[in-house]
């Protein structure tokens, strides 16, 4: 497919990453460049092949539905950066 | 002086009584505090808790502890930033991660523990693994202990410079497209990427979830089948890892190689390819020869899409693997009007310029529109890579690289091209795709300046006692590995 102009603005909206007007010049050329190189793809035939996800197929690893141990509350929390009553603070969602 | 030995060494002096842990772990610390203000290896140390930690294995060996049970018992080990060992930092090399310290142990640092190993630092790195050249690091760059102008390659460069260096007798780094081999390839010391599953990921901080696999840095390829061992096994905490038993990896070490089939994949003679490495490389492929094995030339046809492939599923995956940096949990936070602001304003703070490059690239190609042209057909080259080597390995039992094209650049040489960066992982990045294992051993230096060139044998799956076999075998008849820089 022809490769179009990069939306940097709107790529990194998806990404949830803020960039300064800089970065977005940057950074979108940057992409251009990079997005230019990866169409070599394009040269092969993959009509009749499958994609691969994973490197060592592994299947139906299970393991038994049984509670065991876990951490801490307070290990789970150590490392917020706010919390109230035991729980992870978060600006409001709902209006 | 203790801490230029290695785990073989010292252990047999351990068991002897000949030394003791804490002057072992003393002699790495005096080395740390000497060597990094020039090389800046360790983003956090602890002497306090290095020696305390040795006490105690002093103590063990004192009442008679098993060495056979405990095979680390006692040594210096240093791990990247990536891997979690509780109470200590896990910043990832990244401003995201400053502050945070570890809940748990990851399972390789669990095993080591049990091993008797004593658990110095944390070594610098790219930030979230993104990187070749530990440029990328939030926190400074380390320089390489042969020339401290050049990088020591990355991503787990600090890892390959701690050992180069003598700081600790070994480390553990992590290697998603090359970073454990072609650090040690500049650095001038033994690296290993297990097979894919063969270590376990739990604890590892993720970055490409189907590239990613730990493995060891060493001064000798006996230490690296030893530290192998220790690492290696089935984990009910990480579906990918596998299930074969671990063989004792040390007993593959026979010192022979006769009728060794060797393959040299023709597509990587490429252009760029500098001539002293090229050089080095087909001496030790000569080399090789003289001690019995049968050189073969091979193809592996789709190399030159191995780059645009690792950098679509990579990025796709890092892009999945990264959304949990939010602000919310754990690390850096910075508010916002809504949970929206709040996160994109604390990732925008918090990553460095190589990270939001990596997880808006693999956004896109992951996106509505995109996905099929990019992510889609990206996996099904990634099965031509794959077919290549199976083919390949239907003919030979191990692969012969150059690690790298080039020895060490200068620091700042390629900043400023992130693909130029991209392209110098071309020697490694297939094995990667393929799952397959990989070592890197020193095989020369380049004339001036006088910089490490490390020679690259690929397995197939489980193939790691054979390409240890033939590792140990050639470093057994040269001298490279011993060589040590005279920079500090």
């Amino acid at each position: 497919m022809a490769q179009q102009e990069f939306d940097i603005r709107y790529v990194a909206n998806l990404a949830r990453i803020q960039l300064s007007p800089e970065e977005q010049e940057t950074l979108g050329a940057q992409m251009n460049d990079i997005l230019g190189y990866v169409q070599k793809l394009q040269e092969l035939d993959v009509s009749q092949v499958d994609p691969t996800a994973h490197a060592m197929p592994v299947t139906n690893v299970t393991q038994p539905d049984e509670p065991a141990e876990t951490m801490s509350h307070e290990n789970a929390l150590r490392n917020a950066p706010s919390t109230s009553n035991g729980l992870f603070l978060v600006p409001k969602i709902v209006e | 002086m203790l801490n230029q030995r290695t785990i073989q060494e010292l252990i047999q002096q351990l068991e002897k009584k000949e030394v003791s842990s804490q002057e072992i772990t003393q002699a790495c610390l005096d080395r740390i505090q000497a060597a990094e203000p020039k090389l800046h290896a360790y983003l956090h140390i602890d002497p306090d808790d290095a020696l305390a930690q040795a006490e105690c294995a002093d103590n063990a060996i004192a009442k008679g502890a098993d060495f056979k049970l405990q095979p680390l018992l006692g040594i210096p080990i240093s791990l990247k930033d990536v891997i979690a060992v509780r109470g200590q930092p896990l910043t990832c090399a990244s401003r995201i991660l400053e502050t945070f310290r570890s809940p748990y142990d990851a399972t390789v640092a669990h095993h080591l523990k049990e091993a008797g190993a004593i658990l110095v630092g944390r070594l610098n790195m790219d930030e979230f693994a993104m990187g070749s050249s530990t440029e990328n690091s939030a926190f400074g760059r380390t320089s390489n202990p042969w020339d401290l102008e050049r990088i020591p390659g990355g991503s787990s460069g600090a890892s390959a410079v701690a050992v180069a260096a003598d700081e600790c007798i070994a480390s553990l780094g992590s290697d998603t497209g090359g970073s454990i081999r072609q650090p040690a390839a500049l650095c001038g010391c033994i690296g290993f990427k297990p097979t894919y599953g063969r270590v376990s990921r739990y604890g590892l901080v993720a970055f490409a979830s189907s590239l990613d696999q730990i493995g060891p840095f060493t001064k000798t390829v006996y230490d690296a089948a030893t530290m192998l061992q220790v690492i290696s096994g089935n984990d009910p905490r990480d579906s990918t890892s596998l299930r074969q038993p671990v063989p004792v990896y040390t007993k593959a070490l026979t010192g022979d190689i006769k009728g060794v089939r060797l393959g040299l994949p023709k597509e990587f003679m490429v252009e760029g390819l500098d001539p002293e490495v090229e050089t080095a490389v087909r001496q030790a492929v000569d080399h090789l020869q003289s001690l019995g094995a049968e050189i073969k030339e091979i193809s592996l046809p789709h190399t030159d899409y191995a780059v645009a492939t690792y950098y679509i599923v990579a990025t796709a995956e890092a892009s999945a693997n990264l959304a949990r940096y939010d602000g919310i949990r754990y690390g850096l936070r910075v508010e916002g009007k809504d949970p929206n602001e709040l996160y994109t304003k604390t990732r925008g703070a918090g990553f460095g310029p190589e990270v939001k490059r990596r997880v808006i690239l693999g956004t896109y190609v992951l996106s509505s529109g995109y996905y099929d042209a990019y992510y889609l057909r990206a996996q099904k080259v990634r099965t031509l890579i794959r077919q290549d080597f199976q083919k390949a390995f239907e003919e030979v039992d191990a692969i012969v690289t150059p690690t790298t094209p080039t020895a060490a650049f200068k620091a700042g040489e390629k900043t400023g091209d992130p693909l130029k960066m991209y392209l110098s992982d071309i020697f490694t990045i297939s094995c990667n795709l393929a799952g397959n294992c990989g070592i890197s051993v020193p095989c020369g230096f380049t004339s001036s300046p006088n910089l490490p060139i490390g020679l690259q044998i690929l397995g197939p799956h489980f193939g790691e006692e054979t390409i240890l076999r033939i590792a140990h075998a050639y470093e057994q008849s040269t001298a490279w590995h011993k060589e040590r820089t005279k920079v500090l």
